[in-house]
């Protein structure tokens, strides 16, 4: 299922979606089906299941805390795809966000095979762009699936015009110049791009990077269409350790408190 | 200088950096405006006659290039070929790396960033960058795996007298590769008025394209004097290849002379039977590793392998993607060293010519030491990439020197 019936699901609401970031496999594999599942319950209107990759070049060190306690655990692609199928399970539209090589090892036709009988929605691809994307292209237009790339403020309007061309789904504006973490204020550069942005396509735009609170949420939702949050999250259930309750009570609270900000817009 | 950024036509990349089926620029779009801008800048100054001599002369009159290329006679005895030496490790920071540095220093200049930043591991890379930036006014800071900081702490002190920032990387295995992912973290965040000096031919296009077209002076310096002294081309030549620039450099020269063999040899650990090496080539399987498409030593599912060489510069599991498309066309052959192998080398060249190299160049003259026994009596030019300050630590702690006292070690004639 694309992640467009969320969005179109939002605005009628006349709000922004919330869309939710965890690695697959952490803390450990049932542990983030239970974490995803949770934030579905608790307000999440997209989920990404992020696949643990060996080198995380745009993650800051939160995400890679994460990412090398999954690699640890033992997790496979194959568990990315599971935790795909068991998070759609729950009717919210799920897309895997990973870097190339390993979708590239898995063969990218059975890698697009594979997450359409998981019934995940697509795939984000933050660390290449449509230029060397050609296969992956093919495959998501032959199945429908949702390419959801990147665009930066740095992004030249040409490039940005051919990046959005070859997204379905929706656009993901990435914030500020940097990788993944919290930050404390919002961020300045997003409304300046996401203007940018709307003027080249009519698809939704999420915006994402370094949202960490209700207050930034609501920020965002005001000129976005949905705001993603991906460290804020992993951090609740790094704080909470070996402690699973707290860690999901803990991510609960914060889902609900992001839910509304994104309602208060 | 040439001015060509292409290996050869028929090597060269195309217009979006592919060698064949490899290389390209698989990089977040955060930085494609960046990589295009240096693209832009760097097609720019190689045509421009200010730029080149300004470079020909800071290579000339600070880097101290033409390296010479020395008739390596005791050593040749020793092989039943003769093994002539490409000096690089008597450039000024001891190392070929200062050719890339300056190039890319010079280009920053020109761009007006006032800030670099390197990864590095053998340090050398570092070395040459936190040089350049003194020389050149620039502020700079350097990215170096924990592990490498270690085994290489000399360098490690250079940098910082010269007044880089080192950072240690504590992150994945704590080397080459993960220096390089930390960089490239700094650098999407800095990229407005920071250069990445990117320290061997591999990453994203232009890297491989525009790290050659400053090295490449190894090869056509090497050609020439080879016909000077010898008067013929060698029958083959050698360099030691972790992510490919000095063996690139090297075989700019010779690609199209169809006579000369070219031997890129990778670090083969303790052997490439067991899973501790970084014989990329050797063992790697086609992937994305650092933004483009080469070998890469990866498991079933596409993570990185950690790879392992005693050597801190070798110790990386990806190749650049010139590399690549020479071994897949067969015009250049990688064959893997093992450490022992490039560690008794290094004690053998220290022995018949009192020079002490790398353990990096190390791997390529044990290289040349077995490639001698199939061509006897032919001629082989062997880039000595380095020289082998930095790796004091090691050697000491491998042949147990030091002390004194101990005398146990074989002596020349023993071996
Ligand atoms: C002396 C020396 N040789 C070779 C290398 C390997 O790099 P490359 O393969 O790019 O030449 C290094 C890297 O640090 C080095 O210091």
């Amino acid at each position: 299922m694309s992640v467009s019936v969320a969005f179109e699901k939002a605005r009628a609401d006349d709000r922004a979606a919330l869309v939710g970031y965890l690695p697959a496999g952490f803390p450990d594999a049932e542990g983030s089906i239970d974490a995803l599942q949770v934030m579905v319950e608790a307000g999440c209107d997209v989920i990404e299941v992020g696949l643990p990759y060996s080198d995380p070049v745009m993650d800051g060190p939160t995400v890679q805390a994460a990412v090398q306690q999954a690699l640890e655990g033992g997790s496979r692609t194959t568990d990315v795809l599971r935790t795909v199928e068991a998070v759609a399970a729950t009717g919210a539209p799920t897309v895997v966000m990973t870097a190339w090589n390993p979708v590239e090892r898995y063969g990218v036709e059975r890698f697009a095979a594979a997450l359409d009988d998981a019934g995940g929605a697509g795939l984000i691809t933050p660390d290449i762009t449509p230029d060397e994307a050609g296969p992956w292209l093919e495959a998501a237009d032959a199945r429908d699936l949702d390419k959801i790339f990147l665009v930066a403020p740095s992004s030249t309007p040409e490039r940005l015009a051919m990046t959005v061309a070859s997204c379905r789904g929706f656009v993901y504006a990435t914030a500020v110049m940097g990788v993944t973490g919290a930050r404390s204020s919002a961020p300045t550069l997003a409304g300046p791009l996401v203007e940018r942005t709307r003027a080249a396509t009519d698809l939704p735009i999420g915006v994402g990077l370094g949202i960490s609170n209700a207050d930034q949420a609501a920020e965002v939702a005001a000129y976005a269409d949905a705001v993603i949050v991906g460290s804020a999250f992993v951090r609740t259930l790094l704080d909470a350790g070996t402690d699973r309750r707290a860690g999901l009570d803990a991510l609960r609270a914060l889902t609900e408190d992001l839910a509304r900000g994104v309602r208060r817009a | 200088m040439s001015t060509a950024h292409e290996i050869r036509p028929g090597y060269g990349p195309d217009e979006t950096g592919h060698y064949g089926d490899f290389g390209g620029r698989f990089m977040p779009e955060a930085l494609v405006a960046a990589l295009d801008e240096l693209d832009t800048a760097w097609q720019k100054a190689v045509l421009d006659p200010v730029f080149i001599a300004d470079f020909e002369r800071l290579l000339r009159d600070y880097a101290g290039t033409p390296s010479m290329l020395y008739d390596a006679e005791r050593l040749s005895e020793r092989a039943g070929a003769r093994i002539l030496l490409k000096r690089e490790d008597l450039n000024h920071t001891g190392a070929h790396k200062i050719r890339n540095v300056l190039g890319q220093a010079l280009l920053t200049k020109r761009m007006g960033k006032k800030r670099v930043i390197a990864e590095t591991g053998a340090g050398q890379h570092g070395v040459a960058s936190a040089t350049a930036a003194a020389y050149l006014g620039l502020d700079c800071t350097v990215y170096m795996g924990e592990v490498d900081t270690e085994r290489q702490a000399l360098n490690v002190a250079r940098m910082q007298l010269l007044g880089a920032e080192v950072v240690p990387v504590t992150s994945g295995s704590r080397t080459l590769k993960d220096a390089i992912n930390e960089a490239l973290r700094d650098w999407v965040a800095s990229v407005d008025h920071t250069a990445y000096l990117f320290g061997t031919a591999a990453g994203p296009h232009p890297f491989p394209s525009l790290v050659l077209s400053f090295v490449r002076g190894i090869g056509d310096e090497a050609r020439r004097q080879c016909l000077e002294l010898t008067g013929a081309l060698p029958e083959a030549v050698a360099a030691c290849v972790g992510g490919g620039s000095n063996a690139i450099g090297l075989f700019a020269g010779f690609v199209d002379d169809p006579d000369v063999a070219l031997y890129g040899y990778e670090p083969g650990g303790d052997g490439v039977d067991t899973d501790r090496h970084a014989a990329t080539i050797w063992a790697g399987d086609v992937g994305v590793l650092h933004g483009a498409r080469t070998y890469v030593l990866q498991d079933e599912d596409g993570q990185t392998l950690e790879s392992h060489s005693i050597s801190a510069g070798l110790d990386y599991p990806g190749v650049g993607p010139q590399h690549a498309h020479l071994a897949r066309t067969g015009r250049a052959s990688y064959v893997p060293v093992t450490d022992t192998e490039a560690m008794e080398a290094m004690r053998l060249l220290s022995r018949t010519e009192g020079i002490i190299p790398a353990i990096e160049s190390a791997h390529a003259v044990a290289g040349a030491m077995n490639l001698a026994k199939e061509r006897p009596g032919q001629t082989i030019l062997v880039n000595l990439s380095g020289r082998g300050d930095k790796d004091m630590a090691t050697a000491l702690e491998w042949f147990g020197l030091g002390d004194a006292e101990a005398t146990d070690e074989p002596t020349e004639q023993e071996q």
